[in-house]
């Protein structure tokens, strides 16, 4: 049933240009029936998960290296299943609004879907390299959509910056998972949460844990990987709301809770987690504040948003996941409103600029109403959802051990300065006064207003109530994570707690914060030059440092002479085989002569003949009519030991070389390269080695006759099995026919790739134009 | 101006010459021949055939192209050896028919030899593509 919803999200996605062709208003309405469906379906499921039951289903895949396609539902992959589906139900309408008109829509909604698809796939998934997959696929889709409106230079960089550093950290996951497979026996995420010990007391539990960090941190955006999560923005604004804040980013932010149970538990794990969540947290809170662009500021308080919850997955208590899982609804709620919210501001005004935006209440009241909502809850005040999430993340730092008044001092700090950049997204854009007295209210298509205000109003809702959080598998989300069965209450209202207070705290500072921004925000302009050295710098800085270094072993090894090509050829070959030689002692064979017969001598001596001439003759065209000599002397040795094939394929290839050879003479221009007399004592030197060295070995293949018992098997089986009385021609088209097959493909290749050579003149590059940018 | 030693010898030549090469292609798997030797001796024949009237007519005799040639030889082996998946054998695997052709003598028939007339055509493609891309010159 699982692959079954799976896989029919990468169908509609295959469906969705033809769909979206046929229907070209309504197609994102049609579009979203899937997902919708796919939510109730999930949603069906929470009775049984929340009665502690686990479905597992598993398919074969690559049974032999213990690769399954295997699908694991318990609560927290339920939890991240009701958001990506159900977010997704809602971003699909959405983009039919926002995208409708533009020409390529119906490969948004593909790549949308197919995103959607690999997202669902990962958090469903129970085998650790099918896993590692979806992964990958999510990273490929993002990339996709991010440089969606691919004509723009900075959305194609911003796309790729995106791919490099996920994929990049996809890698170093790969390795870790392995690791983990190989530590504990299995790659099967249901039996690694039984074995969690072998791992843990592994000699090898450092290198995984840095590797599959490494995946997680760059895939959620944490410091120092967080640089490509505002460039992503490029992207348009139901990608941003989709991936970069309600799935994709806590793709990591699973992994780890999905891990815990595994690598978890452990001082380092608590520590490295706790100090980078807690240190992205600050970052992403403190350089929102100082933005002006609506959607960079929600990038950054994404990866306040992220920072948070690695965080609180370090804190590893029963409390803290609470507050994580809690935390992981809220965000989405509300950022993918925001976000929501971002993109039809943009839409209508054609501007996103904060400092700018005035009065929008008037003219978008239903889009108003959601961002304010939204808003309240980032900021953490009542009745929101955001202020239960904020309540449960201040006890849970408290509650813990360890270095609690730092970590209370930066969650405050962050959660302050979110409330103040809360406060300068709503305050004046939407309620400050705008240049025109009467702007006239905009009329919103119902699938613009449908995707900011749900989660909005969801947010509200479950703020009131928060207890439905609970039965909706949150519970049974946090029971996975720590291993243990878990009771959770949610409230509102406490009572007077020293929680009240430090939230009282909070907004006394971010209050102030908020009206000293624009003060803060000048400060940060002249601080910009630090910026600049940061980690994008550092990004950038290798991608240029790669480059450069391509370009100049591309010039070393790729000179364009033809005799560099060779000579490395032959350099490296002698230097492999004779370093076996000599390492393996393989100088055996015997040089006894046994009987030679005219015809032997004389045709080595024309061979030998023939070779100097080639050397010394000063036309070019005498000397390739020499090596054909040579040639045909080989054939004539091929003839006199009885191998009839082998003569006359060496007759004819020699024929066909020397016209070959005479036509490429015949245009080459005139000039010749002349060697110094230093670089011709090089080349004697290298054709002597390489001269010697095949000597050597056709002698040391003559003596080491016996043993082959394939011989003994093809001249058996030639005619039984195949039919044939030519052993050597059944061997090249039937036993061995791979191989031959493989030959005519290379063959058809340099056919092709001459052909491609000669007719393509330097002048035609003319009729090649780059795409103006 | 044309050699007419070489026009004669050509005209000559090349029938024979081409019925050869199939000749060979088909004695390989008994006797030395195939599909390689095959190939190079009909390439040589058509190269024979441009020195004496010109590139352009060569193509013009072969009607198709050499770079189809190459294409439709690798499809041919390539079917070849798919054959085997509809007898669920694995890739490559060599199906035989027999015919009876008079009461002792029985002919093996199997895919091996479209294997074999795919390299000839393959190799044929190739040769002539490169050398007559070179001699057609500019």
């Amino acid at each position: 049933m699982i692959l079954a919803a799976v896989v029919s999200v990468f169908i509609l996605a295959l469906a969705a240009p033809w769909l979206q062709r046929l229907l070209p208003n309504r197609a994102g309405w049609v579009l979203s029936i899937l997902p919708l469906a796919l939510t109730v379906f999930f949603a069906s499921k929470i009775p049984q998960i929340n009665g502690g039951q686990i479905i597992v289903e598993s398919h074969a895949w690559v049974p032999g290296l213990g690769v399954n396609l295997t699908f694991y539902l318990d609560g927290l992959s339920l939890v991240f299943s009701l958001l990506i589906c159900g977010v997704g139900t809602l971003i699909v309408i959405y983009s039919g609004g926002y995208l409708s008109g533009h020409p390529n829509l119906g490969r948004f909604y593909l790549f949308l879907l197919f995103f959607m698809a690999s997202m669902l796939g990962l958090v469903l998934a129970g085998n650790l390299i099918s896993l590692f997959v979806f992964w990958e696929l999510t990273s490929i889709s993002s990339y996709f959509l991010i440089g969606f409106d691919h004509q723009r230079e900075s959305a194609r960089t911003a796309a790729l910056q995106a791919l490099l550093v996920t994929g990049s950290g996809g890698l170093a996951l790969l390795a870790g998972v392995l690791l983990m497979g190989w530590a504990t026996g299995s790659l099967e995420i249901n039996e690694l949460l039984t074995r969690a010990d072998m791992i843990r007391d592994n000699v090898l539990y450092i290198p995984i844990l840095i590797l599959v960090l490494l995946g997680a941190f760059t895939k959620s955006a944490q410091v120092p990987f967080h640089f490509w999560l505002p460039s992503a923005m490029e992207g348009p604004a139901p990608v941003s709301a989709f991936l970069h804040s309600v799935t994709m980013v806590k793709a990591g932010v699973y992994l780890l809770l999905r891990l815990s149970p595994v690598l978890g538990g452990t001082e380092i794990w608590q520590l490295t987690l706790t100090l980078f969540g807690a240190t992205t947290m600050v970052t992403g809170a403190l350089m929102a504040l100082v933005q002006t662009d609506f959607k960079l500021l929600l990038a950054y308080s994404t990866v306040n948003g992220l920072g948070t919850l690695v965080f609180l997955t370090g804190l590893g208590t029963p409390l803290a996941i609470q507050a994580a899982m809690v935390f992981l609804v809220v965000h989405a709620l509300y950022k993918g409103s925001l976000f929501l919210s971002a993109g039809v501001v943009d839409h209508e005004t054609g501007n996103r600029d904060l400092s700018r935006l005035r009065g929008l209440s008037r003219q978008m009241p239903l889009i108003s109403v959601a961002a304010v909502l939204a808003a309240v809850s980032m900021a953490g005040l009542p009745p929101l959802l955001g202020f239960v999430g904020k309540e449960l993340i201040y006890e849970s730092i408290l509650t813990a051990s360890g270095l609690r008044w730092l970590f209370g001092a930066a969650a405050v700090l962050a959660n302050a300065v979110l409330l103040a950049a809360a406060a300068i997204m709503i305050l004046r854009p939407f309620f400050g006064a705008p240049d025109d007295p009467h702007p006239k209210a905009h009329a919103l298509a119902l699938n613009l207003w449908l995707g900011p205000v749900l989660p909005a109003l969801l947010g509200l809702i479950l703020g009131l109530f928060p207890n439905l959080v609970v039965q909706s598998a949150v519970a049974s989300a946090v029971s996975a994570v720590t291993a243990r069965p878990v009771d959770m209450h949610l409230a509102l209202w406490h009572g007077f707690t020293p929680l009240l207070a430090l939230s009282g705290l909070t907004v006394a500072c971010g209050a102030l914060i908020y009206l000293m921004h624009t003060g803060l925000r000048r400060i940060a302009q002249r601080g910009a030059w630090l910026a600049a050295r940061g980690p994008a710098a550092w990004y950038f800085g290798s991608l240029e440092r790669l480059k450069q270094m391509a370009g100049w072993q591309t010039r070393v090894l790729q000179s364009g002479y033809l005799h560099h090509y060779v000579l490395a050829i032959v350099l490296t070959t002698l230097a492999l085989v004779g370093y076996t030689f000599v390492h393996k002692g393989g100088f055996q064979f015997s040089l006894e002569i046994g009987d030679i017969r005219l015809v032997e001598l004389v045709v080595a001596i024309l061979m030998l003949a023939a070779a100097f001439v080639t050397v010394w003759v000063p036309s070019r065209i005498g000397a390739v009519v020499a090596m054909g000599v040579i040639g045909y002397g080989l054939a004539l040795i091929f003839v006199e030991f009885g191998a009839p094939d082998l003569a006359m394929t060496q007759f004819l290839i020699e024929t066909m070389t020397v016209i070959l050879f005479v036509w490429v003479i015949y245009r080459l221009p005139k000039l010749k390269i002349e060697f110094a007399r230093l670089q011709r004592l090089r080349n004697a030197l290298v054709a002597v080695a390489s001269g010697t060295l095949m000597s050597i070995l056709v002698l040391v293949a003559l003596s080491v006759r016996e043993g082959s018992r394939l011989s003994v098997f093809f001249a058996e089986n030639s005619y039984v099995l195949a039919h044939g009385r030519n052993i050597v021609n059944v061997i090249i088209v039937d036993f061995r026919g791979m191989d031959t097959l493989g030959e005519i493909t290379v063959l058809a290749l340099a056919g092709v790739g001459v052909y491609t050579l000669l007719k393509l003149k330097p002048e035609d590059s003319e009729a090649i134009k780059m795409p103006e940018s | 101006m044309q050699s007419i030693i070489l026009a004669t010898a050509t005209r000559i030549l090349m029938p024979m010459l081409l019925l050869f090469s199939a000749f060979i292609l088909f004695r390989g798997h008994n006797l030395p021949g195939g599909g390689f030797i095959g190939g190079l001796v009909a390439s040589a024949t058509f190269i024979l055939h441009s020195y004496t009237y010109g590139v352009r007519s060569t193509l013009a005799l072969l009607r198709v192209s050499p770079r189809t040639l190459i294409g439709v030889g690798l499809l041919l082996s390539l079917g070849s050896s798919c054959v085997a998946f509809l007898y669920g054998k694995p890739f490559m695997t060599g199906q035989w028919g027999e015919i009876q052709l008079n009461a002792e003598e029985i002919w093996h028939l199997g895919t091996p030899i479209f294997f074999d007339i795919g390299v000839y055509l393959v190799v044929i493609g190739a040769v002539l593509t490169i050398i007559l891309s070179l001699a057609e010159g500019d």
